[in-house]
């Protein structure tokens, strides 16, 4: 933007300094150069792009089915809302209605990502200010929700968890016994990390205050998640619209009042709080019934029947080899992501794939306010309001 | 407070704007306009300052490319919410390949700064005011617009893939 730039009229000599593209302390590729008035940064500019794919391209080619994993590779700390999103965009445009157990299991899923996704970036801004202790402690309690993940669907990062219309195969009594073993032990050790964070003098000290944004600019720059939601704002897409039957659940969305890094922090440190209580009520409601929607042109049979009955056989080619043609339709789908509204734009003109697919990627939007938010703070502190603002570079770049 | 609903909506805009609104639809409950790119920022500020609807949030900015509507090839597709009467709306502008001109909104909302951005890298509209209007993903040296749907996915001069089995 203009306005950020500032003009040098008083002959001060600037340093121009370059923070990235790799850089260990920006946790993925991102580049700004820094016009520095010594420690003091006076301006900045972002380059972005360095890990661009080309996934709305890919996705004018791709059926249906297979563009679930290129959602995968949008915010990769939360891959299952990204996958589930996408789900529910073309259950959206097809007219499917899921049953109840269905929601309730993609609910479960979605909220155990949404931890681990605030765990990395509320553990890493403990890394980028000198604290390294909370987060290798933390980072085993991700793993241990990444195996949930592989019990589930048998990936772990970028999970392709679900499928259009429903789940691929229902919770076994092993995932069911694993994420309640998870709910009993993961407050004590999240408790011992709010305990080490939380109220900590020296990380208060560091991070009040730094990178403020009032709710109007938040709101103006196009904020959502945790980052609009700590300056004050109570908007998130699970009670603004609900999907997945999140009206069913009794939760709290937690809202600063200054923007700042702490009020980022803090933010997302209740969120967990409020994720353990919807996984909690969704395990104990967990409804009877089929774990998948009556979608046979998109649902794949199993596999007892396609090789012993010849209606299931050809489904099932027509699904792999993505001939089902989709109802021509314009949709809009968002959920509540790990970082924001990931909304999924999708125009589809009856073919196999989608006439076009656009992806409002939150943080690619957020992240444009960054000079404004670091201007006149120092060089440590913009390494901290980058970490606080949850960027992911597979996002951003799409 | 009664929820606004989208034929309200569409009365008031009408009422304003009468001729500029090309078209109207509702896919899957979401009011649709297709508008004049000319009138296209007029509208946007008057559903920013409207009292009743105040569409002050941009969710999304995102082009499109329609190559057999001869003389209204590009679209430029936007989706406002008011997150107090929790609505949203969607605005199209189409604009010919040849004369890709629309105003930018960035005077309104900072967001779109980025989001036109992005559009014109991709598409190749152009946002007449916008204050820095550069490709942001791709290269600065790219010279067409990749999700125009004249550039193929792949070089197409790859012999070793057959895709004709594959009905791609």
């Amino acid at each position: 933007m203009e306005e950020n730039r500032i003009l040098a009229e008083d002959k001060k000599e600037y340093t121009t300094l370059n923070l990235g593209p790799t850089h260990p302390a920006t946790h993925g590729i991102f580049q700004n150069v820094l016009t520095m008035d010594g420690e003091i940064i006076v301006d900045s500019e972002q380059t972005v792009g360095y890990i661009h794919r080309a996934f709305e391209k890919i996705a004018e080619h791709r059926p249906y089915y297979q563009i679930t994993p290129l959602t995968d590779r949008l915010n990769y700390c939360s891959s299952p809302i990204n996958n589930m999103g996408w789900h529910m965009t073309v259950e959206k445009l097809l007219g499917v209605q899921t049953p109840k157990r269905v929601d309730y299991m993609r609910v479960i899923i979605m909220e155990l990502a949404r931890i681990a996704d605030h765990l990395v970036c509320n553990s890493v801004i403990g890394v980028d200010t000198g604290a390294l202790t909370g987060f290798t402690y933390v980072f085993q309690w991700r793993e241990k929700i990444y195996d949930i993940y592989e019990s589930i669907c048998g990936a772990r990062l970028t999970t392709n968890i679900g499928r259009i219309g429903g789940m691929e195969r229902d919770f076994t009594p092993e995932v069911i016994a694993s994420i309640r073993s998870f709910l009993k032990e993961f407050p004590a050790v999240f408790d011992e990390f709010c305990r080490l964070l939380e109220r900590n003098r020296i990380f208060m000290d560091r991070i009040v205050g730094t990178g403020a944004i009032s709710a109007e600019r938040a709101l103006n720059y196009g904020f959502t998640g945790p980052n609009l939601r700590a300056a004050g704002v109570d908007y998130d897409v699970r009670v603004m619209n609900p999907y997945s039957s999140y009206q069913d659940f009794d939760f709290i969305i937690p809202v600063g009042t200054n923007g700042d890094t702490y009020d980022r922090f803090m933010v997302r440190q209740e969120e967990i709080r409020q994720s353990l209580r919807i996984i909690e009520q969704a395990l104990n409601n967990l409804p009877e019934g089929k774990f998948f929607a009556d979608v046979p042109e998109f649902f794949l049979p199993p596999k007892e029947e396609v090789y012993n009955n010849m209606e299931a056989l050809i489904w099932h080619f027509k699904i792999v080899m993505g001939e089902t043609d989709v109802p021509v339709g314009e949709v809009y789908h968002s959920v509540e992501g790990g970082n924001g509204e990931l909304g999924y734009y999708l125009i589809s003109d009856g073919g196999r794939a989608p006439f076009r697919l656009h992806f409002r990627r939150p943080c690619f939007i957020y992240y444009q306010a960054f000079p404004e938010m670091i201007k006149g703070s120092t060089l440590s502190d913009a390494i901290v309001v980058m970490s606080s603002m949850n960027v992911i570079a597979g996002e951003l770049d799409a | 407070m009664a929820q606004l609903s989208n034929g309200h909506l569409l009365n008031a805009i009408q009422d304003k704007f009468g001729n500029a609104i090309l078209g109207a639809e509702e896919p899957n409950g979401l009011l649709t306009l297709n508008i004049n790119p000319e009138k296209l920022l007029e509208l946007v500020r008057f559903l920013y300052n409207h009292e009743e609807f105040r569409f002050q949030f941009l969710t999304d900015i995102c082009g499109a490319h329609f190559p057999d509507q001869k003389g209204a090839e590009l679209a430029s597709i936007y989706h406002l919410h008011s997150l107090e009467n929790n609505m949203r709306i969607r605005i199209k502008c189409f604009l010919s390949a040849d004369h890709p001109f629309v105003d930018s909104l960035t005077p309104v909302f900072s967001a779109a700064n980025w989001q036109e951005r992005e559009t014109f890298d991709f598409y190749g509209i152009i946002f007449n005011g916008h204050p820095n209007l550069k490709r942001i993903l791709n290269v600065d040296e790219m010279d067409y617009h990749p999700l125009r749907k004249e550039y193929p996915l792949e070089d197409q001069t790859r012999t070793d893939k057959n895709d004709s089995y594959f009905g791609r």
